[in-house]
């Protein structure tokens, strides 16, 4: 499968990445798929965890913090509430974020807030444990 | 009639003044420029945002159970308005336009029996309504600390207007911000946020996501609701960063025209002081000469 597609990852502030990828993994909320090019057109929610971009050969690796993918053949846009570079998540940035979703859990009223401050919780987890 | 010295201390004054409001303007101008960029930037998300919604919402729309975030309660007795307005005076008519139109359609609500409650976001919207509608307004808002606007504190409003949304404490909600046309151009304007006024999927955009067979995952109806959600936030987003740039760009315009007033006045008031000053020196000559043909 030759080719790439146009990948563009938007937060409400601005565009933080626009590059013709290869492949991107996304973290959907009803589990991780892959898009390649000639994808059929989807819409899906995310959840909290790492979108893995194979653009020009290099892999680059991103989280994001809920949002939606809007997939079609020729483009992947992700609509990301708040999204850093794995590369430049450092302790610090992890333990703050992993506090806020810690006071979060604590606080969540509904089942559906529980598991999706959980899901965010586990996420950063992993992510610090292999910072430190 | 002034002395000479008074006159020289008015020009003095007049002259200290036309600096600040020069300096003002200058500052206004780099903050507009920053702004401009900022609510530049949002528009991809926003943009994007409204696509997607427009072709779901078209999809769903029929559908009762449909989101009341999208339809409504079925009611419209308890209107919110959320007024935003600067920190900060001196700028022009911003503020003042701002509530106007929000005062105008306040009244015009009440006058039809509808219950309104006020929702403000700046201080100056809150100090220029709450002469006359003071009793209406349910909840301010101070971004008075915040430099620049970020997403959070869109997010922070949108979370408080869906939980009163949530609690029934209004049916209908509008926006009032100023929409920023051009650096000389900002128009006071309303935006229904809530039922969500979502843009008929027109002919225009044939090639993009509105047409194309979408397959949703985990659910229409559950994308539909989280979209709605967010849309809240972007749309209070965008509603921030314009009225920034508005501010900004209304604020420029007034201390343009101030800084020119301020040098019409001192040329005027240089005229002035030098025509007293050369009557003062004749008058003295007069003095003299007369006083020594007397002799």
């Amino acid at each position: 499968m030759a080719g790439t597609f146009k990948f563009e990852l938007v937060s409400p502030e601005r565009i933080l990445l626009a590059v013709d990828a290869e492949q991107v993994v996304v973290p959907g909320s009803e589990g991780d798929f892959a898009v390649l090019p000639g994808h059929a057109p989807v819409i899906a929610t995310l959840r909290p965890g790492v979108l893995d971009v194979m653009a020009g050969g290099a892999r680059k690796r991103l989280f994001v913090k809920s949002g939606f993918a809007d997939v079609d053949p020729v483009r992947l846009t992700i609509l990301a509430q708040k999204a850093y570079d794995v590369e430049e998540m450092t302790g610090s940035v992890v333990a703050e974020e992993l506090k806020l979703a810690e006071a979060e859990l604590a606080g969540a009223q509904s089942d559906e807030a529980r598991t999706a401050a959980d899901t965010l919780v586990n996420e950063l987890r992993k992510i610090s444990a292999k910072a430190a | 009639m002034a002395s000479l010295k008074d006159m020289r201390n008015r020009i003095a004054s007049v002259k200290a003044t036309r600096k600040i409001t020069k300096a003002m303007q200058m500052v206004a101008a780099a903050k507009l420029r920053r702004a401009q960029e900022a609510a530049t930037a949002a528009r991809p998300y926003a943009e994007r945002m409204d696509a997607v919604l427009a072709g779901l919402a078209s999809k769903v729309a029929d559908k009762k159970s449909a989101s009341p975030l999208l339809v409504g309660t079925g009611k419209d007795d308890v209107h919110l308005l959320v007024v935003m307005t600067a920190e900060r005076g001196l700028c022009g008519g911003f503020n003042t336009n701002i509530a106007k139109l929000a005062r105008a359609d306040a009244q015009r609500l009440i006058a039809a029996g509808k219950t309104v409650k006020i929702m403000t976001v700046g201080r100056k919207g809150a100090e220029n309504l709450k002469r006359d509608l003071n009793k209406n307004i349910v909840e301010r808002t101070d971004l008075r600390g915040v430099r620049q606007i970020g997403f959070a504190n869109a997010e922070e409003l949108a979370d408080k207007l869906l939980a009163m949304f949530d609690a029934g404490e209004f049916d209908v909600a509008t926006m009032y911000f100023s929409e920023f046309r051009s650096v000389i151009a900002q128009k006071p304007t309303a935006l229904q946020i809530i039922p969500a006024k979502i843009r008929e999927t027109g002919g225009e955009d044939t090639s993009r996501s509105a047409h194309a067979v979408h397959e949703y995952e985990p659910s229409e109806e559950e994308v539909l609701g989280f979209l709605l959600n967010r849309n809240i936030a972007t749309q209070v987003f965008r509603g921030l960063l314009e009225n920034a740039a508005s501010e900004q760009g209304a604020r420029m315009t007034a201390m343009d025209n101030a800084t020119r007033n301020a040098g019409d006045m001192i040329n005027k008031l240089t005229i002035a002081y030098n025509r007293k000053r050369q009557a003062n020196i004749t008058k003295e000559l007069i003095e003299i000469i007369s006083g020594a043909e007397a002799l």
